[in-house]
Parts: C-alpha cells; sequence; structure tokens
C-alpha cells in the first residue's frame, strides 16, 4: 500500500469573531490516496470548505489553524511537506499552490476576474509554476482549453469570462485548476450552481480528466447523488467533526453514524412509493388550530381550480447600440402556454434556469401582464378571468392564491418582527381586530411547526428551514385555495429540504389546498406532484400523470433530464453517454419530430391518459414512441 | 470602442445644451438688461455714454429680441468662440480672459495628478494594511485634510510664509513675466510657483479620494477572484497588482467625475486668496459687479472643463473595462 | 489502480441533531432587538463616532443658549481695545492661587509703525467672574436676561485706580479669549453667536436638501421609465456643474434689497438645490434595490397599496441609510456657506457666521498682524470632523443586517 497523497490529522481551525473565537473545525482526520475521489460531505456550515481552505492554506485572514497536520506527499518529486506548518505566503506553499494541488469554486463568475482574458487566467499558473516560453505556455493552454472541451479554444483565449455561459465558465475554471497538472484538485461544489444537465456534463468531465492525469480528487458537495457518482471514500462532516467516513460502498450499504442514515432518509429519490415518506433529520410537530380544520366543502368539489390558456409573454432586452431601441432584442419568455390545474391537485413545473417558470408564476400572481392568453379561477361559482378583474376584485382574489418565494432570506422583511410578518396579511385585508389577529398569529406558527414565543424576535435569527416556513405561515393566514411554490426548497440544505416538503404536503392533504409547485428539481417534483409540466425555453413539452412521466418520458428533454439527475444510489450511475445521445437542452440535437422552429407548428400529441407531448405537426406516434 | 465614443459623445451634446440654459437663466436672473444699469451708472457718475456702441452692442446681442432670440444669439456667439462683452472692462470677454483659461485648465490637470500621485499609494497602503497604526494615521490625516476648508488652508500658508520667509507665496508666476508673452522663463517660473496651490486645492480632493480608494479597495480584496488568483500560488504582491490594483484602478478613473468639479471649484475660491491669475478672482470680480456676460462665460467654461474631463475618464474607462468597451454596461 | 481499503470509520460522540439550531443568550438577546437597537449598539462600537456625537450635541446647545455663553452680546464694541490679541486664562499669580484669572492690557499706538500695541500688566490681575451678570440680551426673543456663564472682573484694580471708563457695558476687566476684531468686538462671543446661523444653515439645508431628495429620487425610484430617465439627466446636468462657482453666481443674483433672513433663506436654498442629486441618487437606488427584494413583492402579491408598500417596507429599509448619507452632506454646506461668506458672497453683516467672521481675515496683511482673526476655522474644521466621523459611523451601523 502507497503513501498517502495527502493526511489529514487532527485538523483544528478557530475563526476570530468579534464576540470571541469559535473552533470551526474541531480535530478533523481523513487520507486522500493518489488518483483516488474523496468526497467530503455535509449541511452548510458543517466546516467542510474550510477544510479545503486549509489545505489550500488559503483561509481567510480571520481564521488560523491551531493544531494538526496537514501531510501532502507530492508523488513528483517525493517530497512530504505538512502545509499546516508553513506560513501562508511562504514560497514552498505558494509552489504546491496551483501547482501540485489546485481548486475550482462554486460560483465560476465571480471567482473568475471579469478584466483579465480566459487565456491570461488560465495560462497564469502555468507560468507561475512551470518554465514555459510565451509560445509554448499559450500552446499548452489552448491544448487545456480544448481538454475541457471549449468548441473553439484558440479564440477562448481572447475572450472575457462574461461573455460565456455559465457551463463554459466552470470548464474555463477546471482549465485553469488543470493546466499544471496538479496530482490532488479540490472541487468545492463545483456543480451547484449549474443546470442538471450542465452537471451531467461538468462531471463527466471532471471524471475522464482525473483518469487522464492520474490525480486525485476531494469533492465537496452536500449532494449525495452527485457522491455515488464520484467517489471511492466518503468523508462525512458535521458541526466541524467527521462522524463518519469509509468508503463509499461501506457507507451507501450501511451507513453507522445517526447522521448519515438520516441524511439518507431526507433525500428524496426516484421511484419512490406514494406511500412513503422523507424523514427530516430534524422533525418537526405542526399542529391544526380551530380556524383551520375542516376542509371539506373545498375537497368535495372537483373539477379544474386554474386554467392557464395561451400564455405569451415577450421581453424586451435594450441594446445599446448607437441609437438604442434599434438593437434591441426579443426573448420569448413564455410561449403560448396552456395548462390547468385540478382541484386538490399538486401540478409540478420543471424546467432549467431561464425557462419562463418563474415568469409563469409572476403572470398568475399578476405581478406581470402578459402579452396575450388568459388565466381563469374556479371559485365554484363561474370562472373568473384574472386580468379582467379592477382592483377591489383582485384584492378578494389575492386572499385565494398566494406565492411562497425560493429564497428565505430575501422573502421576510429584516425590519419586521415575524409577528408583524405573519400578520400583514391580515391587516392588509381587514380580517378582525389585533387580538383575533394575534390569536390567529399564534395558531399559524403552531400550523408550520414553530413556536409562538419566537413571534418577537426578527427574521435574522432563523435559519433557512425556519424562515422558509414563517413565508408558509404568512402566505396561509388568508385562508388561500392555490399556493404557487417558487422552488421553496432549492436554497435549503438537504438535511432541511424533507421538513419543509413534508409540511407542504401534509398541509396539502389536510387543508385541502392546491399547489403549482415549481423546481428545477427532478426528485422534488417526483415526491410532491401528482402530475407534471416540462418547460423548455419558454415552451411547455411535456405534460403527464407523475408515473408516466417519470416511468415513461416520451420528450426528449425530459428523458435528458431524468438521466442527468444523479441518484443517491451506487446500483444507479449516471450513463454519461445516454444522456449526450439524448441530445440535452439543445433542440438541434433531438430527433427532427420534435424539433421545432419559427416555420413549423407544433401541436400537443395525445399518448392517452393525459400525456401529452410537443411535437411537429406532422410527425406520426410511432416516431415519437420509438 | 469607436462607437461607444461616438455614442459618449452624443450624449454630451444635450447635457452641454441644459447647461447652456442654465447659466443663461443665472445670467438673465437680476432685473433689467445690463445695458440699461450700465448706462444708468455712467450717467450717474456724470460720465458721457458712448451711444453707438451702445447701439453696436445692443444689436450684437440682440437685447431688444425676445429671451430665446438673445440665448441663441449667446449659445452660438459661444460656439464659434465669441464669448460675449464685458461691460466692467469695456472689452470682449475673450481679450478680457486672456490665458487665465489655459492657467485654470493647467492648474486642474496637475491637481488631478498630483491628487492621483499622492492618493494612489496611500490608499494601497490603508486598504492592505487596514487597522494599522499607519492606516489610522493617514486616516486621520486624511480626515483633517477633508475637513480644512481649501480656502483656509491657503489663507494658513500664506500666513505661515509670512511669519517664517516673511514673503507672500501668492500669484502663479514672478511678478516680472506678469502680462509677458509666454516664454520658457515664464513658464518655469509658473511652475516654480505651481505648486503651492495645487497642494492646497489638491487636499481635500486627494483626502477624499484615498478614502474612497481605501474603501474600494477593501471590497475588491474580498472578492472571490483574488483568492482564485491566491489559489494559483500568485505571490502576494504580484497578486495585488493584477488583480485588485487593476481593479480599483477602474474605479480610480471613473472617479474623476467626483473629483473634477471639487477640484474646479476649490481652484476658483482659492485662487482669491493666493491672488492667482486664474478665473477665479475675475470671476468672483464679475458676479460681485454683476458684469453678467462675463460671469456667465466664465461659469460656461467651467462647466465645459468638467463635463470634458467626465468624458475623458468615460473614454479611458472604456479602454480599461471590458465589460464596458464590449457590451455597453456599465462596471457593476 | 490499487485501492487502499479504507476502514469505516463511525464517530462514537452523542449526537443531537438540533446542536446547530441552539442559540446562546447573546444571540438570544440579539434576535429580540429592533433594527433601531442593532444600530444603535454597532454605533457604540464606533467610539470616535460616540465622541463626535457628543461634540456635536455640545456645539448644537452652545449655539442654542449663544446669549448666555458668550460673555459680551454679538455687537458690543470695546473702542479701546480694537484688534487686541487674546486673553490667556491663568490660575496662579506670583506663585498664589486666585482662580481663573486674565491679566488686563496695557495699550499704547506706537506713532511710528502706527499699531496699536497691546502689553500685558503682570500687576493687574482680573478674576473671572461665573453665573454672573453682564450685558443684556433678550433671549430668543423672549424675556431680558443680564444672565451669562462668565463675565470679566468688575473690579480691576488698576484702571479703576487710573480711573478710566473703558467699556459700554460698564464693568471693570475685559476678557477677550480669543482676542477682538477691528471693532474691538469679543471674538469669542461672536464665534459663539456665528455657530447659530454657521450650524443651522447645514441643518435647514439639509432639511430642504432632504425633502428634494426623497421625493424626486423616491419618483424616481418608484415609477421609474421616463420620470426616472429625466431625474436621471437632470442630475447629471446639475452634477457637472462645479458647486462653488455655481453657488457663487446664484447668490450674487440674490437681490441687494433683501433683509438679512431673506438673504439666509435664499442661501440656505441654493446649497440645498445642489446638494439634493447626491441625496436622490442614493434614494433612488436603494429604493430600486429594495423594490427588487422578494419582501416587497411578497407585499405586493398580498395586496398592500403603494402607501403602505413604501412606508412600511422600503422606508424602514433606507431610512437609516438616508440619515446617515444626509449627516455626510451637512459639513458640505457647512463650508459652502463658509466659502461664500467668505469670499463676500453670502450672508452679509450684520448677519454674522464663521464665514462672515473669516471674511475679515481674507486680506494677507491683516492675517499676518491679526493671526487671531483666522480662529473661527477652528469650529469650522472640529464641526466638520465631527460630522464625519459620526456619519462614517452612522453609516457602518446603518445596515445592521449586513454581516
Amino acid at each position: 500500500m502507497s503513501e498517502p497523497l495527502l493526511s489529514v490529522r487532527d485538523l483544528r481551525v478557530v475563526f476570530q469573531m468579534a464576540t470571541g473565537e469559535i473552533e470551526a473545525l474541531h480535530g478533523v482526520d481523513f487520507d486522500i490516496q493518489p488518483g483516488s475521489t474523496v468526497a467530503l460531505v455535509g449541511e452548510s456550515g458543517s466546516g467542510k470548505s474550510v477544510t479545503a481552505q486549509a489545505v489550500m492554506g488559503i483561509l481567510p485572514a480571520n481564521a488560523r489553524i491551531t493544531s494538526g497536520q496537514l501531510i501532502f506527499n507530492d508523488p513528483l518529486s517525493g517530497a512530504s511537506t505538512d502545509i499546516a506548518s508553513l506560513p501562508a505566503d511562504s514560497s514552498q506553499l505558494q509552489d504546491i499552490r496551483g501547482g501540485r494541488i489546485s481548486i475550482i469554486f462554486q460560483e465560476p463568475m465571480v471567482s473568475l476576474s471579469p478584466l483579465h482574458t480566459v487565456g491570461d487566467q488560465v495560462s497564469e499558473a502555468l507560468f507561475l509554476h512551470h518554465d514555459v516560453t510565451r509560445a509554448q505556455g499559450m500552446e499548452q493552454t489552448e491544448a487545456m482549453l480544448e481538454m475541457v472541451g471549449f468548441p473553439n479554444p484558440a479564440r477562448a483565449l481572447r475572450t472575457y469570462p462574461f461573455e460565456l455561459s455559465g457551463g463554459l465558465r466552470q470548464r474555463a475554471m477546471i482549465a485553469m485548476a488543470l493546466v499544471c497538472r496538479p496530482s490532488l484538485l479540490i472541487a468545492d461544489e463545483p456543480t451547484t450552481a449549474l443546470d442538471v444537465t450542465v452537471q451531467a456534463q461538468i462531471l463527466n468531465l471532471i471524471r475522464d480528466l482525473q483518469s487522464e492525469l492520474k490525480m486525485a480528487l476531494l469533492l465537496i458537495t452536500h449532494d449525495l447523488g452527485v457522491v455515488a457518482n464520484m467517489a471511492q471514500t466518503v468523508v462525512v462532516m458535521y458541526h466541524g467533526r467527521i462522524v463518519e467516513s469509509g468508503t463509499a460502498v461501506d457507507l451507501f450499504k450501511d451507513p453507522g453514524h445517526p447522521y448519515l442514515s438520516a441524511l439518507f432518509k431526507a433525500v428524496p429519490r426516484f421511484g419512490m412509493a406514494a406511500s412513503e415518506r422523507l424523514v427530516p433529520v430534524r422533525t418537526i410537530e405542526h399542529e391544526l388550530g380551530e380556524h383551520f380544520q375542516s376542509p371539506a366543502s373545498q375537497a368535495l368539489q372537483t373539477g379544474p381550480l386554474l386554467d392557464v390558456r395561451h400564455l405569451c409573454k415577450t421581453f424586451t432586452i435594450r441594446g445599446t447600440g448607437l441609437f438604442g431601441r434599434n438593437e434591441s432584442t426579443r426573448v420569448k419568455a413564455v410561449d403560448d402556454v396552456s395548462f390547468s390545474i385540478q382541484r386538490g391537485e399538486c401540478l409540478g413545473l420543471v424546467g432549467e434556469s431561464g425557462c419562463g417558470k418563474t415568469t409563469v408564476s409572476k403572470i398568475l400572481m399578476r405581478a406581470l401582464s402578459p402579452d396575450s392568453g388568459s388565466v381563469e379561477f374556479h371559485d365554484g361559482q363561474g370562472p373568473v378571468n384574472l386580468f379582467g378583474l379592477d382592483d377591489d376584485a383582485m384584492m378578494a382574489m389575492r386572499r385565494k392564491m398566494q406565492l411562497i418565494f425560493q429564497d428565505p432570506f430575501s422573502s421576510l422583511s429584516p425590519r419586521m418582527t415575524v409577528f408583524d410578518i405573519v400578520r400583514e396579511p391580515l391587516v392588509i385585508h381587514q380580517r378582525g381586530d389585533t387580538a383575533s389577529q394575534r390569536e390567529l398569529v399564534q395558531e399559524l406558527m403552531r400550523l408550520v411547526g414553530l413556536d409562538p414565543r419566537f413571534l418577537s424576535r426578527y427574521p435574522h435569527s432563523f435559519s433557512g428551514g425556519q424562515r422558509q416556513r414563517i413565508s408558509i405561515a404568512r402566505a396561509l393566514a388568508l385562508q388561500p385555495q392555490l399556493l404557487i411554490c417558487d422552488e421553496p426548497v432549492s436554497a435549503l440544505d438537504v438535511s432541511i429540504q424533507a421538513q419543509v416538503l413534508n409540511l407542504l404536503k401534509d398541509l396539502k392533504a389536510e387543508l385541502g389546498l392546491t399547489y403549482l409547485f415549481i423546481s428545477h428539481n427532478l426528485a422534488v417534483i417526483d415526491y410532491i406532484a401528482d402530475r407534471v409540466a416540462v418547460m423548455h425555453r419558454g415552451r411547455l413539452v411535456e405534460m403527464a400523470s407523475r408515473d408516466q412521466l417519470f416511468s415513461n418520458p416520451a420528450h426528449p428533454y425530459t428523458r435528458s433530464l431524468l438521466q442527468a439527475v444523479p441518484h443517491p444510489d451506487l446500483a444507479k450511475p449516471l450513463d454519461f453517454e445516454a444522456i449526450t445521445a439524448s441530445g440535452g437542452s439543445d433542440p438541434t440535437q433531438w430527433p427532427t419530430a420534435f424539433q421545432l422552429d419559427a416555420d413549423s407548428d407544433s401541436q400537443w400529441l395525445d399518448l392517452g391518459q393525459g400525456h401529452r407531448v410537443r411535437a411537429r405537426t406532422n410527425a406520426n406516434p410511432g416516431e415519437i414512441m420509438q | 470602442m469607436l462607437r461607444y465614443t461616438l455614442r459618449r459623445l452624443l450624449t454630451m451634446i444635450p447635457t452641454l445644451i441644459a447647461i447652456s440654459i442654465i447659466v443663461f437663466v443665472i445670467i438673465q436672473l437680476p432685473p433689467g438688461d445690463y445695458l440699461e444699469s450700465h448706462i444708468a451708472t455712467m450717467q450717474a457718475q456724470g460720465e458721457s455714454v458712448d451711444q453707438k456702441k451702445i447701439a453696436f452692442l445692443r444689436e450684437q446681442y440682440g437685447l431688444d429680441q425676445p429671451m430665446w432670440k438673445q440665448y441663441l444669439t449667446w449659445a452660438t456667439g459661444f460656439v464659434q468662440g465669441d464669448l460675449g462683452y464685458s461691460f466692467e472692462y469695456d472689452l470682449p470677454v475673450t481679450e478680457v480672459v486672456g490665458d487665465r483659461m489655459f492657467l485654470t485648465i493647467l492648474i486642474s490637470v496637475v491637481t488631478i495628478i498630483f491628487t492621483w500621485l499622492i492618493a494612489f499609494p496611500i490608499g494601497i497602503y490603508s486598504a492592505t494594511h487596514q487597522y494599522s497604526w499607519g492606516d489610522y494615521g493617514l486616516t486621520f490625516i486624511g480626515f483633517i485634510g477633508l475637513a480644512t476648508p481649501n480656502f483656509l488652508l491657503a489663507l494658513v500658508m500664506l500666513y505661515l510664509a509670512n511669519v517664517h520667509f516673511g514673503t507672500s507665496i501668492g500669484g502663479l508666476m514672478d511678478p516680472e513675466y506678469i502680462d509677458q508673452p509666454w516664454s520658457t522663463a515664464k513658464l518655469l517660473s509658473v511652475l516654480e510657483h505651481l505648486w503651492i496651490p495645487v497642494v492646497v486645492i489638491g487636499t481635500s480632493g486627494t483626502a477624499a479620494m484615498i478614502r474612497r480608494l481605501r474603501a474600494n479597495l477593501l471590497d475588491e480584496l474580498e472578492k472571490q477572484y483574488v483568492t482564485t488568483g491566491r489559489a494559483k500560488g500568485l505571490p502576494p504582491g504580484k497578486l495585488l497588482r493584477k488583480y485588485p490594483l487593476r481593479m480599483a484602478l477602474n474605479f480610480f478613473v471613473a472617479d474623476i467625475g467626483n473629483l473634477l468639479p471639487g477640484i474646479i471649484s476649490g481652484a476658483e475660491v482659492v485662487a482669491v486668496v493666493l491672488s492667482l491669475p486664474t478665473t477665479g478672482p475675475l470671476l468672483i470680480a464679475s458676479l460681485q459687479s454683476q458684469d453678467m456676460y462675463l460671469a456667465g462665460s466664465f461659469l460656461m467654461f467651467l462647466a465645459i472643463l468638467t463635463v470634458i474631463g467626465m468624458l475623458i475618464s468615460d473614454l479611458l474607462l472604456a479602454m480599461l473595462d471590458p465589460r464596458i468597451r464590449l457590451q455597453g454596461a456599465p462596471a457593476k | 489502480m490499487s485501492e487502499p481499503k479504507t476502514p469505516h470509520f463511525v464517530s462514537r460522540e452523542p449526537f443531537d441533531p438540533h446542536s446547530v439550531e441552539k442559540l446562546t443568550p447573546a444571540q438570544e438577546e440579539l434576535y429580540l432587538a429592533s433594527q433601531w437597537r442593532l444600530m444603535w449598539w454597532k454605533l457604540k462600537r464606533h467610539k470616535l463616532a460616540l465622541v463626535s456625537g457628543f461634540v456635536l450635541a455640545l456645539f448644537y446647545l452652545v449655539a442654542a443658549f449663544a446669549e448666555w455663553v458668550a460673555p459680551y452680546d454679538l455687537h458690543t464694541r470695546n473702542a479701546r481695545f480694537i484688534h487686541a490679541p487674546p486673553q490667556a486664562v491663568h490660575l496662579f499669580h506670583e506663585g498664589k492661587f486666585v482662580g481663573p484669572f486674565v491679566y488686563g492690557y496695557n495699550y499704547k499706538l506706537n506713532m511710528s509703525t502706527l499699531k496699536r500695541e497691546f502689553t500685558v500688566d503682570p500687576d493687574n490681575v482680573q478674576p473671572l467672574r461665573f453665573f454672573c451678570e453682564g450685558d443684556p440680551y433678550h433671549f430668543w426673543g423672549l424675556f431680558e436676561s443680564r444672565f451669562h456663564l462668565f463675565c470679566p472682573s468688575v473690579n480691576a484694580m488698576k484702571y479703576e485706580r487710573a480711573g478710566q471708563t473703558f467699556n459700554l457695558s460698564g464693568q471693570g476687566g475685559t476678557v477677550f479669549l480669543l482676542g477682538t476684531d477691528r471693532l474691538g468686538r469679543d471674538l469669542l462671543s461672536r464665534i459663539i453667536y456665528g455657530s447659530r446661523i454657521s450650524l443651522t444653515i447645514g441643518l435647514v439645508g439639509i432639511a430642504v436638501s432632504f425633502i428634494l431628495g426623497i421625493v424626486i429620487g423616491g419618483l424616481a425610484g418608484y415609477f421609474g421609465g421616463w420620470i426616472d430617465a429625466l431625474v436621471q439627466r437632470v442630475i447629471e446636468v446639475l452634477r457637472s456643474f462645479p458647486e462653488i462657482p455655481l453657488w457663487m453666481a446664484l447668490s450674487a443674483v440674490l437681490p441687494v434689497t433683501w433683509s438679512p433672513l431673506l438673504i439666509f433663506l435664499g442661501i440656505t436654498v441654493i446649497l440645498a438645490m445642489l446638494d439634493w442629486t447626491g441625496l436622490a441618487r442614493a434614494v433612488r437606488s436603494k429604493l430600486m434595490a429594495l423594490r427588487e427584494e422578494d419582501y416587497c413583492t411578497a407585499a405586493q402579491l398580498l395586496g398592500a397599496r403603494p402607501r403602505r408598500i413604501i412606508g412600511r417596507h422600503l422606508l424602514p429599509g433606507f431610512m437609516s441609510h438616508l440619515i446617515a448619507s444626509a449627516s455626510l452632506s451637512i459639513p458640505g454646506m457647512i463650508l459652502g456657506e463658509t466659502a461664500l461668506s467668505f469670499l463676500g458672497l453670502g450672508l452679509r453683516p450684520p448677519i454674522t457666521s464663521w464665514g462672515v467672521l473669516l471674511n475679515e481675515a481674507q486680506n494677507i496683511n491683516v492675517v499676518a498682524l491679526y493671526p487671531w482673526l483666522m480662529l473661527p476655522v477652528v469650529p469650522v474644521v472640529i464641526i466638520i470632523l465631527a460630522f464625519n466621523f459620526f456619519g462614517d459611523g452612522l453609516r457602518d451601523a446603518a445596515d445592521p443586517y449586513k454581516t
């Protein structure tokens, strides 16, 4: 057995805060073998990123290593160095940093300087660590850019980061980290900010490069699906400590620590039985008060609650030409979108960032007005057209539908107490007097599983999950019939997600609510939705019940979305070839039957049982079902 | 880039027109027209009035015509280099002004350079040595510089020079060169005298710029791309030079817009105290005697100077920042 | 690849899934604090800002009670003491403790230089009186009083022996701690009275520009579109004027026939007219940023009317920032007034401000002969420093939720 590439021994890191010293790492031990992949798993604040920073010697100024060793055995020189004992700016550490160990970060946009070309930034490490001439360096840089998949590497040398797409930026970041052929690559949440299809490509790329360059990988992630697909060894961190470590096989088969087994139970997976529930790491109890008892009258009614017909919305992006307006481009954010939501149903709306799903939710809430199309709300007394309502009628309508936002930190005013926040809808709609409002607010808090004693606190004291529950309490204050949830759990840790998902699921059943649930995460949609609509570049491309969509997807885009989701299961690895083959999100790679351009008409093809897919008018069903 | 320049030049036109209208309104604010009050004063003093000249002026400036026509006459004259007529000096403004405008530009430009030369290293030192004694000391001096009105600083310097050297340090050249044609010797003399007004005018601007630069650089040092650079193994000095400083340079150039009006303001006031042969004393004299065409021309000139300064700063910024050059978007 | 066997390690330490959510008592307190409390805590840590705030309060108190603090009236002339240098306060006379006193002056006109020469008379001990009767004044226009914080001595021994009567207030000694001006008026008293104008012009000016800034910036930020474009252009044009020359031009336009009070108001409005642009920009950008916050959208979707959104969500969000930037732009106005009056284009006597006082020090010869006439600079510098430090502290504290 060879000696490890990197041994972390009893690593302790202390942060100097205004309130005193806080130990972020309480003695961390693990090894990385040459050429292997170690995944560091944990929720935010668990100390995974701090560990990576310590290894690179790039801890923030207010942090320092108080004890422990970071032994790096360089396979190239055979030298053994204790990184922890070196001053952060020593030349030895500078040689290792970027040359022998390199790092890629989560946010490629902010990690690259906007003022320097890609070529400049990628080649920089090469000139620093290797004795190469300018021409050789640029040549090697170009080769590296080609290796990470830049279509035109010579041109890429001269482009600026802000001219690239998110995926290409991350590729540039990877090229920058790998240009010196380090023996250890640290990847700090490298795909968290990316869409799922791009994530699969980047993961594949990292794996290919890893075997080609024979380097080890320290992968920091909170996504157990990514771990299952990438790692041989897994290290689980919680609150600055390692709670469990071992081979991926051992840990996935037989999680020993309650935290890890809790994590596995908290992550939504495909193919869960309809009755199976997620178990959050931290469970909450909620109770229904007297105001929120019998939903019977609503639940008994059937038929659609919301009918959306032919919504279109075009945004004009201002050009920066000499005479302004002339060069503006028009982007169809929502293009002929129609769907209906049945009473008591949860419709999932899936799509990648920028596909127009949030625009749809804003139109439904009348925060934006569409260019054309209609939205009808069925209130038991016949349909009501949302866009035909005057201010007073709209005010009444607002009591019937509410929105839950993605970002729990921006959706609560930091300057109001929780009481004022939850009470605000009651005040706006003049419901009851102060005493009855207080009573109702307390009941709402219990409804979402929060202690009513928290009411006099300010939002900044709550964790993301708690804040999201406060948002839900506010949305429920007026007892709406329809909740539009815009990515309500995507900003939350995996360990918290299940808490909020379960709460939403329970409230839906108990209060007879109807949901439009928007998400980019297919596993979450699978867990909560009854029916699913898939959206791509402003259009709906497929609609089906949950079972049908996940078992029998028809549209190539849906298929690649499904294939690209990494499963927290060693038995179901990502099939990178299949993802590439199905065309991903690029319509030109799809089979011709699905290719829609400006002059070809499209239609909904009914595949039975409400399963519909958008295809060319003249496409035949045989071609579709392959 | 060419496009950007053109666009930027085009947007200058409405700004200048708006400025000229404001200046013209200010000129027109006092009741009556100047010729009337001029004639009245002269008659009151028992002097004879050259009716021919009055008639000529009245026609030249169309004082009997409606306001908008007067404005057009004045504005078009301005474009053609005719700055109007000074009643006080009984001369066309261009002749009264002489090389005062040139000296004003000279002082402003030298002051900007002085400000940069001082502010840049100090700002960098303060930001990279945050909360050190050096930082505190420099910050404190900077605050004092900020809080001392520059005309008072000029006074104090005059006083100190008088007490310690017994000389007057006013003026912008040795007395023998005043009203002499330009020569190498005169230029040298000007340069010799230049430093005092430059230091006096530049102090508060420098102090303000140090503070802004420090804050800006501190922000940049926190950015993720700096960490990326560090992670590549860049030595600290090189890292600082290549990334945050490069970024701060943009801010620095963009900051001319904040700096220039202050410098020009300061130059005007300080000029009075130090009796510099720039536009300042004449502007104030003309305002006090309500010689409004002269004052208006000066105001217009100063505003144009500022606008051109900002134009140069914007163009430099576009050259430095690919985001503006390539996207036309402001640097955020 | 040879796969070295990694042992399966499981921590045996007790596991509490809620440990990351536990709060310390200090955190509890923090979480119950309103934004103003948090800001106060943050400001308290900024010692310099606190001291500056104290200094500012002191200055404004002195300005409010100027009649009482100043030993002389604003216009009291001491014909015998024209351009008298400052008198120092002593405690000991010939080794004996006397309490605070000043030495009297011997005055002589130097016939060769035609200069007035004052020499300290070491025998003439003039103890200061405290809480005493001195020049009469009409306090705040409400009632007559002669009560002062301190006054010159009544029984200036030597002068009484010489049997001379020398000042209009009819008292014995003199106390010119900062010297006198060309009419023999006590400079300290004049600075104290002058602070009234100099300090209020900043406040009144900022009040005017605050209103202009909030209304105009608010309109631009809330409605956007062409209103915003227009406001932006106007601001751009105004900002490309060098401030002081424009101020000078505008104040030169004020009719000479106006009463001092009108001139004062006119100058204030002129200062505010150019100053609102900075505030309007701050309001506009803050408003635009806040409007994008989800909690504002949430209120909108709840059906809240614009008035409620502005009042409950937007205003509390940027008020603190505005107050901070307002306090940072007061010094500019004070300086502006000082500069204008110094140049003779601003306030004119009999209104007395620090700038008007400094107007006397414009001439280099005056400065060389009577350097104490430059002393009104000191309060100007102190007040500007104090506003800057205080404003800085406020600005740092203005966003209590920024980590």
